[in-house]
């Protein structure tokens, strides 16, 4: 058995991952989103209207926000498509203040005072989504699929002259993104049973790419390395009392000057899995 | 009642153009988003509180504010930004990120995380104008912003400096081809910067009359909306854009319910930045949103 507070670091471990995730299909395309808290939200508060007040079972609310968040990230999308690099990550800056302040406008859902009344999620059933979806976009790097993606990122005009649809593959990598965002957002709307629109505002937003660039922003696993580092290092530095923000801010530039791709990057990631050389 | 709003929205717009202006700066210069000018706004309002707490006068304590600010841009600058400059946007975005997170830190244990107050000799008297009534402290808001402004104005478009920051906005390849040194116009870059975000720190922090540790990120946020509906790139749309949008925020609030506020100012930003990526003012299909 595990104790309550290791588990409970194990659930944040779970959901920053996959948020972090998130990020990191969205950026595999050349697409930096500073939104993405604000899919988790829509993620969190969808999933726990449909199994609060519908009394849907939570695997099957979760299936219907993501699906519906999918969309919304699709819809999303095509705007994107207009605008590159920084001024993409601050047309999603908006984005997401404007859902934070929509959520913040809404009486349905308890507008600031929040919503509560979800069930509580196990870790195993938190780390059985994590698992499974970062395992998911893991196989998924080594199809064609994957190497498209890949190609948009590196060269889109010569992607495009290649005869790729970049249109569908960015826009459809906001769709999976989001999706990914809305399971992160459902499990933490069950895992904390209390959510509020500042849950999901840009520091969120900014936690998410810190984990993916901090773990790796070139392998899917990557994610998760980050999203343990954010959530365990400020753990491991209690020690520094007050001062273990600073710290972690000094580490973050330290980290970054240093190991710009992040610390699992193809080469360590073949020499920890000697196994899957082929 | 309509020009009371407005009154106070032009002295909210004054100090979001100065924080608007302190990243345009930056983000002309070098093409990326620093986002440690929010914490160096708060932590020139935190330093510019503690000199007026100390006996000092509202103009040195202004000047201590923008010196204090300035220093910390340098530092971030050389510590933050400039090793990584040749690597993705994001990177060099997240080490000021990196800073932000430290600066936050620092002020929360040196002056608390609960609201720090303007002394009450400073909450200034109103001056009835038959129309509207203005406070002191408003009319040294807007009137501290526009000397800055001024002299900033005069920095950019009088002197050789101004002349290489604007040749580099314009094209940052040429204007290294033309022999702009670009390290030297980076620090002079930052350095005005963190002196406008400073001064506008101390200026929200006597409108206000109070500070928490938290300011930063808010009016960051807002600041740089002003700077994209007022164009990217173009230095002077700020002045146009920061009044209007903090008049837009004051109308909101006063008429449309103060949840609305931030709905509207960030959904007329992200239109801005599809219809028009070069600014209100641009031509019709800038290109400036297309520069990755």
């Amino acid at each position: 058995m595990i104790s309550t507070y290791t588990a409970a670091l194990l659930a944040d471990i779970g959901i920053l991952g996959l948020g972090a995730l998130s990020v990191y299909v969205i950026l595999s395309t050349g697409q930096l989103s500073l939104g993405n808290a604000a899919f988790m939200g829509i993620g969190a508060y969808a999933s726990s209207v449909l199994t609060v007040s519908y009394g849907l079972p939570i695997t099957l609310a979760l299936v219907l926000a993501a699906v519906l968040t999918g969309l919304i990230g699709v819809v999303v999308g095509f705007p994107a498509l207009r605008l590159k690099g920084i001024y993409l990550a601050m047309a999603t800056l908006g984005f997401g203040e404007m859902v934070r302040s929509f959520f913040l406008n809404l009486p349905y859902t308890g507008g600031s005072a929040g919503f509560h009344g979800m069930t509580h999620v196990s870790v195993g059933y938190i780390w059985a989504w994590t698992a499974g979806l970062v395992l998911l976009v893991f196989l998924l790097e080594s199809s064609r699929f994957w190497l498209k993606l890949r190609a948009v990122h590196d060269d889109e005009a010569a992607a495009s002259l290649l005869g790729l649809d970049v249109t569908a593959l960015k826009v459809g990598a906001f769709g999976v993104g989001a999706a990914i965002a809305a399971v992160a957002g459902g499990l933490f709307a069950h895992h904390h049973v209390y959510i509020e629109p500042g849950n999901f505002g840009f520091e969120r937003s900014i936690e998410l790419v810190i984990a993916v660039i901090l773990g790796g922003s070139t392998v899917a696993p990557g994610a998760l390395v980050g999203a343990a580092i954010v959530v365990l290092l400020p753990e491991h530095l209690r020690f520094l009392s007050q001062w273990r923000l600073a710290a972690f801010g000094t580490l973050l530039i330290v980290v970054l000057l240093t190991r710009r791709q992040g610390l699992l990057d193809r080469p360590l990631l073949r020499w920890l899995t000697p196994w899957a050389r082929a | 009642m309509i020009i009371q709003q407005l009154v106070n929205g032009l002295t909210l717009g004054a100090a979001y153009t100065l924080v608007a202006l302190a990243f345009s700066l930056v983000m002309g210069v070098l093409g990326i988003l620093n986002l440690a000018v929010a914490e160096l706004f708060m932590f020139g309002a935190y330093v510019g509180l503690t000199m007026l707490i100390a006996g000092y006068s509202i103009p040195v304590a202004l000047l201590g504010a923008m010196l204090t600010a300035a220093v910390l841009s340098f530092a971030i600058e050389k510590i933050a930004y400039e090793p990584l400059r040749n690597s993705p946007l994001v990177t060099p975005m997240l080490s000021t990120v990196g800073v932000s997170i430290i600066l936050q830190n620092v002020a929360t244990n040196i002056w608390g995380s609960d609201p720090y107050q303007l002394p009450d000799e400073y909450l200034g008297q109103r001056i009835d104008l038959g129309l509207f009534a203005i406070g002191e402290m408003q009319l040294l808001v807007i009137g501290a912003a526009i000397v800055l402004v001024a002299l900033l104005g005069f920095l950019v478009e009088r002197t050789n400096i101004g002349r290489a920051l604007r040749a580099v906005a314009e094209n940052r390849d040429v204007a290294r081809l033309l022999g702009v040194s670009a390290t030297r116009l980076t620090l002079v870059a930052f350095l005005i910067s963190g002196a406008l975000a400073g001064a506008a720190g101390l200026l929200i922090a006597l409108h206000y009359a109070a500070v928490t540790p938290y300011i930063g990120v808010e009016t960051g946020l807002k600041a740089i909306a002003v700077m994209v509906v007022g164009g990217v790139t173009r230095i002077w749309g700020a002045l146009l854009a920061g009044p209007l949008i903090g008049m837009a925020e004051v109308l909101t609030v006063a008429y449309g319910g103060a949840a609305l506020r931030d709905f509207i100012v960030y959904g007329f930003m992200i239109v801005v930045l599809l219809v028009r990526p070069g600014g209100l003012l641009s031509q019709r299909g800038g290109a400036e949103g297309q520069r990755s």
